[in-house]
């Protein structure tokens, strides 16, 4: 199912024949486009791969993917995606889900599934608010933030979908801005290669309920400066002219000028997302400024269905119960004749 | 009557033949009771009698010793005769404890036989099962055979000296020390139960040897005692001959869906919670991982249910099993599963309700729960099981119509069943139905996912990995056609005709409803589920005693039910349906067949009904 040398598809063959109906300027066109852009280079086969979504905006998801895929119940995309996988291993397989559907109702799986480590790819559409019931405050909302359902100012203070995940003990994550889909498809590429449970947060813009809520971060002109693009191997710089940089500073993170103060490119620290101690990785999922983005962790994790195989196929080699007649008719049998 | 009048009649050493008896076996949750129970009725069983047994033990996992709650009892009825339950009175009581006696004297037919530890009876135990007098001494057991055996001291003495054990291991055998006697006053060899501690202990001789004998000395001291009024015998029962089993319910669950997938072809896929009386049926699932079996404990019913969704989407024959509370957690998912169309075996162990109710006790109240608990119109199919060896085949049978009928199954069976244990005439894999699929496995032109088998109207299962086939399946409501999203009413009302129509259609592949004792007449017995032996039991009795007019129907398919339901009630003048609910199946069969009056017998009190209260109902009501 590997990266084959020739790419069998475009990302024509994933649009499916469904009109797709977000409302115009929606950044899930952006997600979508650059899923559809990502498949072809993953070299898996249209036939295995597979969008399980909840409920939610985000979710109409797969109805516009020409693969297979599941519109299912709100919040429980994580449980009918983990059955898909464990039935066939063979299969890429895909949880579509919002910040409402993951960390409200579906809080619960979606805790579940990261510890577990299955190899799914989980794509997070945070847009810190309920779209589909039309603008009511989700786990992500701010404090303050008025909502319909929020109309002087929410008063729950908000998840940090990071900082949950790595607390499941996430495997991988990742944070992309929802205007960066060359970014976001890269993304999408690695978290498919990537064995174990990936979650891709994207910061996702609702031009209706909640427009322009990361503007200060991702906007065209301030996004260099704001935000830092994080690559495994590669010093923490940013900045428009890469200027910064990212040092440790007793047990915080520091921005720091190179050339300044005799800070030279050596002093920056340098991505490892294969750490296994999530300690830096949650440092810069907390760091507001500069906002991390990229793959911010990626530590390569036995999963839960290769453990599965192998307790299976070792249980298979020794059992004496071939079919189910061996085990019927072992042990206390007796038997009654005819009189 | 005292002992000592008894033991001056007769002894007669040809030992008295009996027609079927019922023994219950009580003490601490720590005195082996379970065991005890166990070792008897197999040794029974395979001596040929036909047995029925029930345990009955505490909620709590380790109840103070000597608690009146704390009593854990295990109920064998063997027979000579058919025997189809565990039996209302109980003709011997071995209590090991005063709260044991307490706590089941109430079972005791009058003038039966109790063997108790006298040494338990000390003053400490007495208090705490609230006796203020002995009962050995004060004289309240006047009506009834005691007998009193120092168990405790008898055993000490038969172990002392078999090296390596310690108090702890001593105390414990003490149950072989009845299960002894027991053996003896029914004139069954121990050979049984010294071989299973051969294989049990296979690695620590000294408790083979001190189990062994202990069982003997119990043995023994029957023999010899001249306290011991009597001995029986119980022949072996007229039985199908075969190779047989003794199996409990939730064991007979799990191994008809091991068959079912075996037959089918398909991968075993159960996604499943913890909740009693349903977990025995994950805990002997996990086991067949050989199978191939994938059993997958998720973080709650819900996650359980959608495991198996997904699992099914994928084309593996999914399972998720649960109770009561568990079911209604699951319903949403259900909805979703009935809506996308996929084979699915939702299993619902009844057990005590509303709410957490009487988590270790029966009942039958989910029957509406199962048929209308979800939102808007979502019809499934429901079959409920009988008996504990009907387990297996409803099982099996739950398997076969999802996947041929591409629905969920919601499959009832009830604690009762679920931990009673009967013998089960094996059953091979071979001699068991055909099961089809409706897995399609190549692109046609215009194919699309909602293509119905015209006959069942069930429709295509187009799996991930098919080439051609990819397709989206969700809760929207769909065009009858294309199966692409779609909301116009004239649709809407399509969809909903036809997915009632697809489940009415069931019933061209179900068997008729079957008609026992009388064919037509004056009253006809009805039931569903796991109450079959307790109805039939009522219902032979009452033949027996002379009412020929009476029939008795029980109900397995439920929804929908068989063809002929119609033409056998038509048949009697009289209709009663029995159910351990407030009338749940009544209002079923009301609002199916309005043309009939329907009586009822009701009972919610976490009990299966009893032979008397029955046949004082049909009397009434002839
Ligand atoms: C059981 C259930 N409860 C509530 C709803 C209503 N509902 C649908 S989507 C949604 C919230 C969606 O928010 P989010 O997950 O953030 O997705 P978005 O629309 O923002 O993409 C709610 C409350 C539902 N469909 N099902
Ligand atoms: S409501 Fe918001 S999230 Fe939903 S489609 Fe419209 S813009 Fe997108
Ligand atoms: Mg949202």
């Amino acid at each position: 199912m590997e990266a084959t040398a020739v790419k069998k598809y475009t990302y024509k063959d994933f649009v499916s024949d469904q009109e797709v109906r977000w409302c115009p300027g929606c950044d899930d066109y952006v997600i979508l486009n650059s899923m559809q852009k990502a498949l072809p280079e993953m070299g898996v086969e249209k036939e295995n791969v597979v969008f399980v979504s909840g409920i939610g905006c985000s979710s109409r998801f797969p109805y516009y993917m020409n693969t297979y895929g599941v519109h299912s119940i709100h919040g429980r995309a994580p449980g009918i995606a983990s059955g898909v996988k464990l039935a066939n291993p063979d299969l890429s397989v895909w949880i579509i889900t919002g910040d409402g559907d993951a960390m409200a109702i579906g809080g619960n799986h979606f805790i579940h599934v990261l510890r577990r480590n299955i190899d799914l790819n989980i794509v997070l559409f945070n847009n810190e608010i309920y779209g589909l019931t039309k603008g009511q405050f989700s786990p992500t909302s701010l404090v303050g933030q008025k909502t319909k359902s929020s109309p002087y100012g929410n008063t729950q203070p908000p998840f940090s979908p990071g900082e949950l995940a790595l607390g499941a003990n996430a495997r991988f994550y990742a944070r992309i801005g929802g205007n960066n889909p060359k970014a976001m498809t890269q993304i999408f590429i690695e978290a498919h290669r990537f064995k174990g449970t990936s979650l891709i947060e994207v910061l996702q813009n609702c031009v209706i309920f909640n427009d322009g809520c990361y503007t200060d971060v991702t906007d065209k002109e301030v996004k260099d400066d704001k935000q830092i693009y994080l690559e495994h191997g590669k010093p923490m710089i940013f900045g428009k002219n890469s200027e910064k940089g990212l040092v440790l500073k007793g047990l915080k993170l520091e921005v720091v000028t190179i050339g300044e103060n005799g800070i030279t490119e050596k002093d920056i620290l340098i991505h490892d997302a294969k750490e296994q101690d999530p300690t830096m990785h949650q440092m810069l999922i907390r760091l507001e400024y500069p906002l991390a983005t990229g793959i911010i962790r990626a530590f390569d994790d036995v999963t839960l269905e290769e453990r599965e195989d192998e307790l299976t196929k070792k249980i298979k080699a020794n059992s004496k119960y071939k079919k189910t007649d061996d085990l019927f008719f072992s042990g206390e049998t007796y038997e009654v004749k005819a009189p | 009557m005292s002992i000592e009048s008894l033991t001056k009649e007769s002894r007669t050493l040809k030992p008295e033949e009996l027609q079927a008896v019922v023994i219950r076996f009580v003490g601490d949750s720590g005195d082996g009771m379970q065991l005890t129970g166990t070792q008897f009725s197999d040794t029974s069983a395979m001596f040929g009698n036909d047995i029925a047994t029930f345990p009955n033990y505490p909620s709590e996992i380790r109840a103070p010793q000597g608690s009146l709650y704390g009593v854990s009892g295990f109920q064998v009825h063997i027979g000579s005769v058919e025997v189809s339950t565990p039996g209302d009175s109980v003709d011997l009581l071995v209590a090991m404890n005063p709260a044991a006696l307490k706590t089941n004297l109430y079972a005791l037919k009058p003038g039966h036989t109790i063997i108790v530890d006298k040494d338990a009876f000390t003053k400490k135990n007495l208090e705490k099962a609230f006796y203020e007098t002995n009962p050995l001494e004060d004289g309240s057991l006047e009506g009834y055979r005691v007998i009193e055996v120092d168990m405790s001291t008898l055993t000490k003495e038969t172990l002392k000296d078999v090296a390596g054990l310690d108090n702890k291991a001593i105390t414990r055998s003490k149950n072989m020390f009845a299960l002894g006697m027991v053996y003896w006053m029914y004139n069954r060899s121990t050979d049984h139960t010294v071989d299973f501690f051969n294989k049990k202990f296979k690695n620590k001789p000294e408790l083979v040897e001190a189990n062994t004998k202990v069982l003997n000395a119990g043995f023994y001291f029957a023999e010899t005692l001249e306290l011991i009024p009597n001995s029986f015998t119980v022949s072996p029962a007229k039985m199908k001959p075969g190779t047989y089993r003794i199996i409990m319910g939730n064991t007979a669950t799990a191994w008809g869906l091991l068959a079912a997938s075996e037959k089918s072809g398909l991968e075993l896929f159960l996604g499943s919670y913890p909740i009693t009386p349903a977990t025995d049926i994950l805990h002997e699932l996990v086991k067949h991982k050989h199978f191939g079996v994938k059993a997958f404990q998720a973080e709650d019913e819900i996650a359980g249910i959608c495991s198996a969704i997904g699992a099914s989407f994928a084309g593996d024959l999914a399972i998720t099993t649960t109770s009561g509370p568990g079911l209604a957690l699951k319903g949403e998912a259900l909805g979703l599963t009935m809506m996308i169309e996929l084979p699915l075996v939702v299993i619902n162990v009844q057990r005590g309700g509303p709410s957490t109710g009487l988590p270790t006790k029966t009942e039958q109240s989910d029957l509406l729960q199962a048929m209308y608990g979800r939102s808007g119109e979502s019809p499934v199919i429901v079959i409920a099981a009988g008996t504990p060896a009907d387990c297996f085949n409803f099982a099996y049978e739950a398997a076969r119509l999802a996947l041929e009928h591409m629905t969920p199954v919601v499959l009832l069976t009830d604690g009762y069943i679920a931990n009673g244990s009967a013998p089960w005439k094996i059953q091979s894999v071979v001699d068991m139905p055909e099961i089809k699929n409706r897995k399609v496995t190549k692109a046609t032109e215009n194919w699309h996912p909602y293509n119905r088998d015209p006959k069942t109207l069930s429709r295509d299962w187009a799996v991930p990995g098919t080439p051609g086939l990819e397709h989206r399946v969700g809760g929207l409501e769909k065009d009858s056609i294309t199966g692409d999203v779609n909301y116009v009413p004239e649709n809407h009302q399509v969809m909903t005709n036809t997915r009632a129509e697809k489940i009415k259609r069931v019933q061209d592949n179900i068997p008729n409803l079957k008609v026992e004792y009388a064919q037509e007449g004056d009253l006809l017995v009805v039931g569903w589920g796991g109450t079959y032996g307790t109805l039939h039991s009522a219902v032979k009795e009452f033949t027996d005693q002379g009412h020929k007019n009476v029939g008795f129907a029980h109900f397995n398919y439920i929804n929908p039910m068989p063809k002929n339901t119609e033409e056998v009630f038509k048949k009697f003048k009289k209709i009663i349906v029995c159910e351990l609910n407030s009338g749940q199946f009544a209002f079923v069969l009301r609002a199916n067949f309005g043309q009939f009056n329907f009586h009822q017998i009701n009972k919610v009190q976490g009990l299966p009904f009893s032979n008397d209260e029955l046949i004082q109902k049909f009397k009434q009501i002839l």
